[in-house]
């Protein structure tokens, strides 16, 4: 199951060169970029882990695409996202952020009911992903 | 410049008609939908068209389109002397244009080493001549954003283990569609500890000249005897520059007209009796140490500019326009380097420039 998280997620995946002219957008309006990667891919998970420092003061996306593809030879078969941040307001609200790495393959999510009192239902997501420890869920088999 | 589809027509529309056929819409779009001059909204040559074999290019038109003109022309205006750095410069934009219209008909070759050292005294203005670089290269497509990230060691060099890599990586993705200019790149190199850091700062920008020689250019500038060392102890770097400019000390003439230069920019003006004491203070600056060239001679009229605000204030009358404008022979009189010639007793650098770095 393809996790549709943040911008273009239901596109077909972005090539490099989309990926660089989107992180040009960014760039273009001032936006910092950052790259992050995470293996729980919840979508109440929002604490991703960081690759690298946020890029300040870049002009030419040519960078972002490198560090790009350097996260993803150092975290293989893990989701990697690009995100931009605005600082317009004095705030670091997120103006852009797409996903550019997933696992090649995606167990998807089971969903939970689980029947508490007076009959009510609750409901639960769970990651088939997340049943294995940390670091060890996308493995290549 | 587009060309037209059919291989009959003639080979360029007239030069005139750049500027205004883009406006008005009347050269129109080709084929493909581009525009008919090429550029793109800041001045940049759009990636080149394929021509036929048999077809002919109109290498001035392409020069002007370009606007590499423009870019030497202020290079030439602004820059007082420099003569064998401008031909250099010029010599490299003809040989990126020539090498824009080898690709207009298919011939390809690898996209020219363009890596480059500026050599020479402090305040020759090797930093300026990269700017212009970074202006002309962009100008000719070779580089998509045109911008100048100067740095020195300590933007390249850490302080601890693992500091280094990201740094010097950091400067190199900001640099990225630009130009990189080291200055004093020689102090990467400590040869006296050979656990310097700055090897591997060295190490790394080795890589990113070879690899990413498409998204940056890298200039290293420096003084030439030090740079000469540099380069010695590092053979892969000198191997990589593809251009070695050497900027030669100004003589006083020249001095004297980047002064001119400074002086109009800055709204001030030479009173008559004082042409031939600034002449003779440039003279004797120049045989003192330290002397920092342009830079030296901006120091010297920014201290003029101190001594006639002082001689006004002093003075406590009313001031006119032209008082406002005009530096006098006693402004420069008050300086350090007359005092000295004339004790003859320290040879040192006089007090007042070393403020200078």
């Amino acid at each position: 199951m393809k996790i549709t998280q943040g911008m273009f997620s239901f596109l077909p995946e972005l090539s490099d060169e989309e990926i660089g002219a989107q992180c040009q957008y960014a760039l273009d309006n001032e936006w910092p970029l950052s790259i992050e990667y995470t293996d729980d891919p919840h979508p109440r998970n929002t604490y991703w882990e960081m690759h690298a420092l946020p890029m300040f003061d870049l002009e030419d996306a040519a960078g972002v695409v490198k560090e790009i593809n350097d996260a993803r030879k150092a975290h293989p078969e893990t989701y990697i996202r690009v995100i931009a941040y605005d600082a317009a307001r004095h705030r670091q609200s997120v103006a852009m952020l797409f996903i550019v790495q997933r696992p090649t393959t995606e167990p998807g999510f089971r969903l939970e009911r689980t029947e508490t009192n007076d009959r009510h239902i609750q409901y639960k997501m769970h990651s088939y992903a997340a049943d294995r420890p940390a670091g060890d869920r996308y493995q290549a088999k | 410049m587009s060309p037209p589809s059919d291989p009959g027509a003639a080979p360029a529309p007239p030069r005139q008609g750049f500027g205004s056929a883009s406006r008005s819409g009347g050269g129109g779009k080709d084929s493909n939908g581009k525009d008919s001059n090429g550029k793109d909204s800041d001045g940049q040559l759009a990636e080149p068209e394929r021509l036929g074999d048999d077809e002919t290019l109109d290498l001035a038109a392409e020069r002007v389109e370009a606007g590499v003109d423009e870019v030497l022309r202020t290079l030439d205006e602004e820059l007082v002397g420099l003569a064998p750095v401008k031909q250099r410069v010029a010599e490299i934009a003809a040989l990126l244009l020539v090498d824009r219209a080898r690709r207009r008909f298919g011939l390809t070759s690898e996209r020219p080493n363009l890596h480059m050292s500026f050599t020479g005294s402090p305040g020759t203005g090797k930093t300026t001549v990269a700017m212009r670089m970074a202006a002309l290269l962009h100008r000719l497509g070779y580089l998509r954003r045109g911008h100048l990230v100067a740095v020195t060691r300590d933007d390249l060099v850490g302080q601890y283990v693992g500091h280094t890599a990201p740094k010097t990586k950091e400067v190199v993705k900001r640099a990225m569609g630009g130009v990189l200019f080291i200055d004093e790149a020689y102090y990467l190199y400590r040869p006296e500890n050979e656990r310097d850091y700055g090897q591997e700062s060295i190490e790394i920008l080795l890589q990113t000249m070879e690899n990413d020689r498409d998204d940056l250019v890298v200039v290293l500038a420096g003084y030439s005897d030090r740079m000469d060392v540099f380069f010695e102890s590092n053979p892969g770097m000198s191997s990589r520059i593809g251009h070695h400019l050497d900027f030669p000390d100004y003589d006083v003439d020249e001095l004297v007209g980047i002064s001119d230069l400074f002086l109009k920019k800055e709204n001030y003006k030479l009173e008559e009796a004082a042409v031939p004491v600034f002449r003779d203070y440039i003279t004797r600056r120049r045989e003192q140490a330290r002397f920092a060239n342009a830079r030296s001679v901006r120091n010297a009229l920014e201290r003029a500019r101190l001594r006639q605000a002082r001689r006004l204030v002093d003075l406590g009358d009313k001031v006119s326009r032209d008082d406002l404008l005009t530096l006098k022979e006693e402004d420069f009189l008050g300086s350090r380097v007359f005092e000295n010639s004339e004790g003859g007793d320290e040879p040192s650098a006089p007090d007042d420039e070393k403020s200078e770095s």
